[in-house]
């Protein structure tokens, strides 16, 4: 039998395998954040493990809550940016330079087809949407990672997630990964790898591949992954045109990373997604997804665009269509987060921060923010959020708010309804 | 080598999450203990009062899906400063249940009608764990006891006191 592209990475990549149902596998990129790795730097510090295995393998990036909004916060960043210096990682991004580390780091070429990367979050998976095996990992992972170049990993079993159709306007990624976690459920595929495939997945940008590969985590699923082709060649290209005499070159190579056609999957699904209505999720878990028509009216209080799902330029495209010549709602305050400094400037230049600004929305730096409640943008209790973020657990936002996921079009659209509505209307 | 077990803590809900184990604001603490008073506190749950159901609690009862969202283990660590080292559910999220074993903790996957019956049991409930011959038996209205099986490896990470213990020696 044919093998999944994720048997291939773990066969490439295999060190140890210490049991039948587990494997160590050696990994090339560790990515750390000011949230989950101080306490892995000071644990290995007091054990008289200060050190790394490749400074070159690390990359390292304050994003959570950033400028520190407090002295907690401040040591966290102090930490990391000592550890950083200390240990020579080159790859440091702090206040000015960094963005959320789920699109920064792609952004900077830091992802290649068949790599293995691990990250202390757990939306480390939206890396899978290069043809990478890519997983969010705990504290005691992250540190073995840092001091050994290696994880483990249960034996992968794939889900094939075929994507078919065509998407109507005003429809997007975030609707199709919502309508999926939906049919799939919170917990439907735990342990096991989604591999995106079919005509509407190789027609997506890599930004809506990272968007879809981002929720990946919200079925349970260890690591989303599309088949790296052109558009993932023509992403990379200034970061690996030494390395290939063409573009066409890194596009046949980036083939050894294709499933075998007679490769085994242990569940098969396809999403025909012709008929698919804007997605919004109505409860406390991602899966509580309903048509955004059945959602219509439903009162909010703040819009939140941004974060690792939503925050790139394609995302700022699409909800400055919408705002443009438009101003939201009075009962409404609205955020908007650029993920990185990258695609800030390329809004500003494109003339979408204008258009936000002029709607009304307050911009800030690019940073986690909102998403998960630890820095601005914090619901108050009783509180209705349209939000372009990947979590609606209870207290996410702040304690006692209430979250709705959505796409950029459906969150600018009901910014300025001031209530959730079809963005259809809208364009 | 722990020991594993002491009175249940019963959780009759699937897919709780990271957040409502420990809210992202306590993210802030760069030291386990201060977690502590924190466990807990977003749980949708009716009549669960975190302060005083938790006091006394070694182990962890619940349904399907337990630690799903985000990979902090300081979800992990809030149990284990509140002295409960074992949660016994239906099923657990993937970076939950191995953030357990790397901590050299258990999570114990049992079937429905298992976890059905350890339910039925009352409200006080002593548990106690042989991890040898891999056996529950949990002491209530009535007694009841039930086998487990643990992954090799995971096994090993708590035998070896977790993964960094494990993979210094071996890596």
């Amino acid at each position: 039998m044919g093998k999944t592209i994720t048997e291939k990475i773990f066969e490439a990549h295999q060190r140890d395998v210490p049991s039948d149902n587990n494997v160590v596998l050696d990994i090339d990129v560790v990515m750390c954040h000011e949230i989950t790795t101080p306490i892995a730097i000071n644990d290995l510090h007091e054990r008289g493990m200060d050190r790394v295995f490749d400074p070159k393998k690390i990359k390292v990036v304050i994003d959570h809550v950033t400028p520190s909004k407090d002295s907690k916060t401040a040591t966290q960043a102090k930490i990391l940016r000592d550890w950083a210096r200390r240990q020579h990682i080159k790859d440091f991004f702090d206040v000015g330079a960094n963005g959320v580390c789920h699109a920064l780091f792609p952004e900077k070429g830091f992802i290649r087809p068949g790599y293995t990367v691990i990250m202390g979050d757990s939306h480390t998976c939206t890396h899978g949407a290069f043809g990478a095996f890519a997983a969010g990992i705990g504290t005691t992972d992250l540190e073995v990672g840092i001091l050994k170049g290696v994880c483990s990993f249960r034996l992968p079993e794939t889900m094939k997630i075929t994507i078919t159709g065509e998407l109507c306007k005003g429809v997007s990624a975030k609707d199709v990964i919502l309508k999926v976690i939906k049919e799939l459920t919170v917990n439907g595929a735990t342990d096991k790898v989604m591999e995106f495939v079919g005509p509407v997945v190789d027609k997506m940008s890599m930004e809506s591949r990272m968007t879809l590969c981002n929720m990946a985590i919200e079925a349970g699923a260890t690591c989303g992954v599309c088949l790296p082709d052109r558009v993932t060649a023509e992403y990379l290209w200034p970061f690996i045109k030494d390395e290939y005499d063409s573009l066409e070159a890194a596009v046949a190579d980036f083939r050894k990373w294709h499933s075998d056609t007679d490769a085994g999957y242990v569940v098969e699904k396809t999403f025909d997604v012709s008929a698919l209505v804007p997605q919004v999720t109505y409860g406390f878990k991602p899966d509580e997804v309903k048509d955004v028509t059945e959602m219509a009216g439903t009162r909010i209080d703040q819009v939140y665009m941004g974060s690792c799902t939503n925050g790139r330029i394609e995302d700022l495209r699409a909800g400055a269509a919408i705002l443009k010549g438009r101003t939201i709602a009075p009962t409404v305050r609205a955020i908007l987060s650029p993920a990185t400094p990258k695609v800030y400037n390329q809004a500003m230049e494109e003339g979408l921060i204008k258009i936000f600004m002029d709607a009304g929305f307050c911009v800030t730096n690019p940073t986690c923010g909102a998403c998960l409640g630890m820095s601005n943008g914090v619901l108050a209790a009783g509180e209705v959020c349209a939000s372009t973020t990947n979590r609606n657990f209870n207290g996410r936002m702040g304690k006692g708010g209430m979250v709705h996921l959505m796409s950029p079009v459906s969150a600018a659209a009901a910014a300025v309804k001031g209530e959730i509505v079809d963005p259809r209307e809208f364009i | 080598m722990k020991t594993f077990g002491g009175p249940a803590l019963f959780l009759d809900r699937s897919d709780i999450n990271t957040d409502e184990i420990i809210p992202a604001k306590y993210l802030t603490e760069n030291s386990k203990s201060a977690l502590k008073p924190y466990i807990l506190e977003d749980l949708k749950l009716e009549g669960f009062d975190p302060a005083a159901d938790v006091k006394n609690a070694g182990v962890v009862v619940t349904r399907s899906n337990f630690g799903c969202g985000s990979s902090r283990e300081h979800a992990v660590w809030v149990f284990e400063v509140n002295d409960i080292n074992v949660v016994i559910g239906e099923s657990f999220a993937r970076i939950f249940r191995q953030n357990m074993f790397n901590c050299g903790m258990l999570a114990i996957e049992l079937k429905k009608e298992d976890i059905d019956t350890l339910f039925s049991l009352g409200k006080d409930v002593m548990i106690s764990i042989d991890l040898e011959k891999e056996t529950i038996t949990a002491k209530g209205s009535r007694e009841f006891t039930c086998g487990f099986s643990l992954n090799s490896f995971d096994r090993d990470l708590v035998m070896a006191g977790g993964w960094l213990a494990y993979a210094d020696k071996k890596y």
